[in-house]
């Protein structure tokens, strides 16, 4: 185990140098180094602010379900299908009727099947049925057919919480679908997220619809901004679909904040035309169900441009811009979780983190020398060179920091001497009975290979687990250990053996103490 | 080498503290429970930084008002850090955290600094639950199939008996000083389960070699000769991640505190369960050098 070959020897330090020489690339300070790779620091360290948000979809099933009435009536009426007790529930729609095989045959038939679709990724239909005893059929939709729902407004949802997040201008965002119905957001450097969380607590679906008692389409009883109560229409001139854009800006006469927005070419049609038909009339801007403002049509309005005003601050007028400019959201979201610090916390972390890691590895350093002298040099030597390759390889992997990673890296620190001491423990063992010196050590590294290699695979297995189930900060704490694990090994075995090797073949014939 | 200790004279005195101790922790986990942090519960935690005049009370007061149902102050480290935990019911995250920090910041007479935010809602922190202990119970399995390989089934056995001896007898201190269970406090049981495992393994390992090099020998008296000629390595070990633990525990921060404590009581026990508790149930299964016969081959390759 003492006899190096050159090009073993040259690999060894080769592969140990180009690792540490990445760990080197966080301490540079102007970017001249070509290859630009640092080890990214957590939200914990930096500050910033981590959230998880749900898509509520339950509404969004509602009106899905909904929208099958008229076709599923239609389906069963085209088929003579008798049907009685047509009830519309939240996610259900249940009838009566007498035959069911024919239902069946129909209800999944794959050829131009609108009431429900056959979704070939899932190799499923879109809606399935249960029936009782008393042939009552239930409609749903099935597994897959809500997923895909589910599945569309999370896709839809994650592209607008986008695109309010670069609106509003923060760094570097991490914007991730987490599962079916999560969307993981991160803010590095953001102090305070309150603003983004109430940019992103809004649906913002913007309805322009008029004041009347028409009963022709249905109307819904709104308090206006003032609170009076007003009789709104149930149809809808025009929605937030058809907006371009969307500004804050002054109106000259009060100094009042307001938004303007453009309409596109099809908003500007219908827009013109419910304003030209109703000269003289209310009409209400309603956003998520709730009145800004209903002010009287004084003139057609054709250009496809308008004003909304509503008691606005200024900053309200720039968060409804920005919604409106966005889009809106095709489900509310909620926040499930949230974490924030704040940079001064972050920056007191890196400093108790850094001072504990000197500390640690000071005291273990010193132990280790008074404990093994000469040998327990070559121990801290490796020490060293696994830290700088602990850091190297996260610095090549650009790992994420975080403060438990940093108490990952200080344990490490103590485990690591392990490998070294039962080494070193078994040679002193092997020195009483073998006279040879290079054989005691040969045998000595030779037996503890299988301990060393057992005992650290039980820590590698804790850390895998740790990291495939850990979140956030936790999972820093796995990375370190777990790459803390592989550069002990090769710092124990190669490094340490190595310059234990030199040791021993100088001193080959006189006595060695361990 | 350190001298020649007689361990197994006292495996039994050992074996009934241990059983004592494990039962009684269990029922501090039973009855009086494991003080779930947040992120199990669900709720709110806040950071907070003020004037060192700024009294607990009141800021107590300013929440009691609030009628946010259980509320824990109480101070974080320097003067004037507080750490506040609320336990939330059903409010929205989107009005709840705002509407706090609107309360303090009128009631206090100081600038507030609300260094940390955190806050889980109930389906989350049940989920969180949930995987930490699926990780838990799937690092022991993954331990037990391990040793399970390597060595023989009495082996795998008397590891995980130790493993189970040291994450309940952890679990049951924090429950008896109260002390808060979160994520970091999961990780840290997840670090004892490998380090303790670590540690038996050394020792089992010596254990083996030992039973085939002296076929003619009792276990009790292989399990002694084997702790003692791994006792330095294994104090010397503990010694120094005990080092680098006190460093973390006392250097490292509030937010780290739960953590390395949880450690350093893991690292002890979990270094007396390798000697007191996994070389004992070898001597219960009556290992000898017939049931690492059969797989002599496979060992020594």
């Amino acid at each position: 185990m003492l006899n190096f070959s050159k090009i073993n020897v040259i690999s060894i330090y080769l592969i140990f140098i180009v690792i540490s020489v990445f760990s080197i690339l966080n301490f540079q300070k102007a970017e001249k180094f070509p290859i630009d790779k640092k080890v990214n620091l957590g939200l914990d360290l930096q500050g910033g602010s981590y959230l998880l948000l749900e898509i509520n979809s339950d509404t969004l099933i509602e009106e899905k379900i909904q929208s099958k009435v008229i076709p599923l009536k239609k389906l069963l009426k085209d088929n003579n299908l008798n049907y009685s007790n047509f009830k519309i529930n939240k996610k259900t729609l249940n009838f009566q009727i007498d035959n069911v095989d024919t239902f069946e045959l129909v209800f999944f038939s794959k050829k131009n099947n609108i009431v429900n679709p056959f979704i070939d990724n899932y190799r499923s239909f879109e809606l399935d049925y249960k029936k009782s005893n008393t042939n009552e059929i239930e409609v749903s939709f099935s597994k897959f057919g809500l997923l895909t729902i589910n599945n569309s407004a999370l896709k839809q949802s994650i592209e607008i919480v986008r695109r309010r997040i670069d609106d509003v201008g923060t760094k570097e965002p991490t914007i991730l679908q987490r599962g079916e119905k999560r969307i993981l957001v991160e803010l590095p450097g953001l102090k305070d997220p309150d603003r983004i969380k109430k940019l992103l607590g809004k649906t913002a679906q913007l309805n322009f619809r008029l004041v009347n008692n028409n009963t022709e389409f249905g109307v819904d009883e709104l308090a206006s901004e003032t609170g009076e109560m007003l009789k709104i229409s149930k149809r809808i001139v025009m929605s937030g679909e058809n907006l371009i854009d969307a500004q804050p800006s002054i109106q000259n006469q009060e100094n009042e904040p307001t938004v303007s927005f453009t309409l596109d070419r099809l908003g500007a049609q219908k827009f013109g035309r419910a304003t030209t038909d109703n000269v003289g009339k209310r009409l209400a801007i309603i956003l998520d169900g709730k009145i800004i403002s209903a002010p009287n049509i004084n003139e057609p309005i054709t250009s496809g441009s308008g004003v909304i005003s509503g008691n606005f601050t200024f900053q309200e007028a720039t968060d409804l811009a920005l919604l409106l400019r966005s889009g809106a959201l095709p489900t509310p979201l909620d926040i499930v979780e949230e974490r924030t610090v704040g940079p001064d916390l972050g920056e007191d972390s890196i400093k108790s983190g850094l001072t504990s890691l000197i500390v640690g590895f000071l005291l273990v350093i010193i132990f280790m020398f008074y404990k093994y002298k000469i040998f327990g040099l070559v121990a801290n030597t490796a020490l060293v060179a696994n830290l700088l390759m602990l850091i190297g390889v996260l610095t090549i992997l650009e790992a994420t920091l975080t403060l438990p990673g940093i108490a990952g890296i200080i344990l490490t620190v103590g485990m690591a001497v392990d490998a070294n001491v039962l080494i070193f423990e078994r040679i002193k063992e092997e020195l009483k009975t073998e006279k040879s010196i290079i054989h005691a050590f040969d045998s000595g590294y030779s037996k503890a290979k299988i301990t060393v290699l057992d005992a650290n695979i039980t820590t590698l297995i804790a850390a895998v687990i740790l990291f495939v189930f850990g979140s956030g900060p936790v999972k820093g704490f796995a990375i370190t250990l777990g790459i803390g694990i592989i550069t002990t090994l090769f710092t124990a075995y190669f490094l340490a053996r190595h310059l234990t090797s030199i040791i021993v073949l100088k001193n080959k014939n006189k006595e060695v103490k361990i | 080498m350190i001298g020649n200790i007689n361990f197994v004279s006292s495996f039994k005195k050992a074996n009934i503290v241990s059983i004592t101790v494990f039962i009684i922790s269990i029922l501090f986990i039973l009855f009086k429970g494991l003080n779930y942090g947040i992120d199990f519960k669900g709720g709110t935690l806040i950071e907070l930084r003020t004037d060192t005049s700024t009294k607990a009370s009141s800021i107590r007061n300013s929440l009691n008002s609030m009628n946010l149902g259980d509320i824990n102050v109480k101070k974080f480290g320097k003067d004037g850090d507080y750490l506040i935990k609320v336990e939330q019911k059903n409010i929205k995250n989107s009005d709840l955290i705002p509407s706090i920090k609107k309360t303090l910041k009128n009631n206090l007479n100081s600038e507030i600094d609300f260094r940390r935010v955190e806050n889980v809602g109930p389906k989350v922190s049940a989920e969180l639950l949930e995987s930490s202990i699926i990780a838990i119970s799937l690092a022991l399995a993954a331990m037990l199939f391990y040793i399970w390989v390597r060595f023989e089934w009495q082996f795998s056995v008397g590891s995980i008996i130790a493993l189970l001896h040291d994450v309940v007898i952890t679990l049951g201190l924090f429950s008896l000083l109260s002390l808060e269970i979160n994520l970091s406090i999961i990780a840290a049981v997840l670090t004892i389960v490998g380090y303790s495992m670590n540690d038996t393994v050394v020792i089992y390992d010596r254990i083996r070699e030992n039973l085939l090099k002296y076929s003619k020998i009792s276990i009790s008296d292989v399990s002694n000769l084997s702790i003692n000629e791994t006792l330095a390595r294994t104090i010397i070990t503990s010694v120094t991640t005990l080092l680098a633990l006190l460093s973390i525990y006392i250097l490292g921060g509030e937010i780290l505190r739960g953590f390395s404590f949880a450690m350093i009581l893991g690292v002890i026990i979990g270094t007396y369960s390798s000697i007191f508790v996994a070389s004992p149930i070898l001597k219960f299964f009556k290992v000898s050098s017939k049931t690492l016969e059969k797989d002599e081959q496979r060992i020594e390759p």
